[in-house]
């Protein structure tokens, strides 16, 4: 699972937000959008490849595009943690361990995520290269902890069995569930009901 | 308790629809240019007589930052810099806000742009919120579409741009000069003041950073007017605030409710009460994860507001309330805290870079039993050589859990020790 990409260019689905992106910022002030870019790289070579990493010549794509050395690019690319500086699995499970999801079991969730998938430690891959497992800190929606986080989305309110079926099921070759709670609430109000605004909204 | 007809957020849970014809329907974008047109220093003055305190963490009082800005350009623009990288760990507040309100985020970033002079706004999101950009972006998109932002934005004479810029992932960057280092491109490493955003900010230029939930009150502060807003509350820490309510309890979730809320009533009214019930409280961290924390016998009493929280050396930061029964070994707890600002210190200072690590091991040996009274005395005794000597607020916030644990939990902490002569009843 380790794909040796020689070259990159932002492709013509990429350019567009690229551009975008850049408009953003004062004429001078471009290097603002040095995370975006990187961002839509890694995209990129997720659509390419299957997985969303940034190689070296992605990198050095962004720092040209942005006419900035390639030294800002790879500080930037290594002090920030959702730069994928090397490949991942198709799915790549973060999982929160911070003390608030820690106190609604976490350690459950991450055993669940390595029974499921077969790493048996974190930074690891599966061998089918489905999934990679990373120990995260705070995601910011601690009140439906404990968290995992599968790409893009958060999944809520877990516990070993609901992971280890969202997990089976990826396996299985079934979609990404949509985000959110796994146990049925809306956003992050009492899973028993709203103890507010119970004359519902307008 | 607050009455419903006075939360400013009537969709916080997402039972109605975020877009802007719902948006209207619940009284956001309604005379948003006669709002404008009271003119720069009233609306500024109307802020001051609110009495709100910037709802990020720090508490400072936003009409007073708001009137730092200057008043005439010297030729440079003036920027509104919207902080909605939430990171501190149980918050988890802005995310209902940028999901279920946008709108609310939307006029009040044209509001303070304004008041501020400023004719453009950049929100910075934490990158790992991507469902929650895609969101914003969508209401910032309705916005441009329905003229409410761009040239001549909501009809009030004044330019507006708003733009949504992601982050990466990096818990510093929520430190606002580290947001603006962030935001131009660099690695998110804090700047020394003075100067302040005020008089050097974004691009050199002058600039106020707001936490997202201090914007999105500002309509609602403006059309009811700032003594209702002061109403609410204590003196001094006036207003409603949305409290995240995390870990031991039976039903977690966010609530809005007025500031000097007793603890014991936000947390059995709104989150059904401590798991096990409320003897079976151990402790309570009361405003994220650098607050100190509060053993129970502090809680039953508590009321939640700046000021009360100060006067026990802890602090209602965010608003992020995390609850941890008896079932919990509190010292481990502590320990996650330190190994989570042990991940994300910056390294830019030595005592923050070196001394979160160095902490984090320490923590560790008390955790393992393996650490003498003496190794305590000299961890407390580090977390002061920490705090207080760094370019940021970071080394505070790393130091305070433990300090805070060795005050609520002493006699708990020192019993682990290898040469705890009696072991006090810890369990």
């Amino acid at each position: 699972m380790s794909p040796h990409i020689e070259t990159f260019e932002f492709d013509e689905i990429s350019e567009p937000k690229v551009a975008k992106a850049i408009s953003h910022y004062p004429a001078g002030k471009q290097a603002s959008a040095v995370k975006t870019l990187l961002d839509l790289a890694q995209r990129q070579v997720g659509r390419m490849t299957g997985i969303a990493w940034l190689p070296q010549p992605a990198l050095d794509c962004v720092a040209k595009r942005l006419a900035i050395a390639p030294m800002r690019v790879y500080e930037i690319a290594t002090f920030y943690t959702m730069f994928n500086l090397k490949p991942v699995g198709k799915y790549h499970l973060q999982v929160c361990t911070t003390t608030p999801c820690w106190l609604r079991g976490s350690d459950e969730v991450v055993s669940a995520c390595k029974k499921a998938s077969g790493i048996d430690h974190f930074g690891g891959s599966s061998a089918d290269g489905l999934f990679t497992l990373t120990e995260v800190e705070c995601m910011g929606a601690c009140v439906a902890a404990p968290i995992l986080q599968v790409n893009d989305d958060y999944y809520e309110d877990l516990d070993a069995a609901k992971t280890e079926a969202l997990l089976e099921d990826l396996k299985a070759g079934k979609p990404q569930p949509p985000a959110g709670s796994l146990a049925g609430r809306q956003s992050s109000a009492p899973i028993s009901g709203q103890t507010v605004l119970t004359d519902k909204a307008e | 308790m607050l009455k419903d007809s006075d939360r400013i957020y009537q969709n916080l849970y997402g039972q109605g629809d975020w877009r802007l014809s719902a948006a209207r329907a619940r009284g956001d974008w309604a005379g948003t240019a006669e709002i404008i047109a009271r003119g720069r220093d009233a609306l500024v003055e109307e802020m001051k007589a609110s009495g709100m305190r910037g709802r990020g963490g720090a508490g400072f009082p936003t009409g007073m930052k708001w009137s730092f800005m200057p008043k005439t350009s010297d030729g440079r623009p003036s920027y509104l810099v919207i902080n909605a990288d939430e990171s501190e760990p149980g918050t988890c507040k802005d995310r209902d806000i940028i999901r279920n309100e946008p709108h609310k985020l939307i006029e009040g970033a044209l509001i303070a742009g304004f008041s501020l002079g400023a004719n453009t706004a950049y929100i910075y999101i934490r990158g790992e919120y991507y469902n929650e950009a895609v969101r914003l972006q969508s209401a910032i998109d309705e916005a441009y579409e329905a003229g409410l932002l761009g040239k001549n934005a909501a009809g009030s004479g004044w330019d507006f741009d708003l733009v949504l810029h992601r982050g990466a992932g990096a818990y510093i960057c929520g430190e606002e000069s580290a947001l603006l280092e962030s935001l131009e491109g660099k690695k998110g490493m804090p700047r020394l003041k003075p100067p302040f955003p005020a008089a050097m900010g974004l691009y050199g230029c002058p600039t106020t950073v707001n936490n997202v939930e201090t914007i999105a009150g500002v309509p609602t502060i403006m059309r009811r007017g700032a003594a209702w807003f002061a109403g609410l509350g204590r003196p001094k820490n006036s207003g409603t605030k949305v409290f995240s309510i995390s870990g031991h309890v039976n039903t977690p979730c966010n609530v809005e409710e007025e500031l000097g809320v007793p603890l014991k009533d936000l947390i059995e009214k709104h989150a059904g009460g401590v798991r096990g019930g409320w003897d079976n409280l151990q402790a309570i961290i009361p405003g994220g994860a650098s607050m100190p924390i509060l053993n129970k016998a502090m809680a039953d009493v508590q009321l939640m507001d700046f000021d009360s929280l100060a006067a026990v050396r802890s602090g209602m930061g965010s608003g992020a309330i995390i609850v941890m029964d008896k079932s919990v070994d509190v010292v481990k707890a502590i320990w996650r805290l330190s190994k989570f600002f042990k991940h994300e210190s910056c390294g830019q200072c030595t005592p923050c870079r070196e001394g979160t690590g160095w902490m984090m091991r320490q923590m560790d040996r008390i955790v393992q039993n393996k650490a003498s009274l003496a190794d305590i005395a000299l961890l407390e005794q580090v977390t002061t050589q920490v705090a207080g000597h760094t370019i940021c607020a970071f080394g505070e916030a790393s130091s305070w859990p433990i300090q805070g644990l060795m005050r609520a939990f002493g006699p708990e902490v020192r019993a682990r020790a290898t040469d705890c002569a009696a072991p006090q009843a810890a369990e």
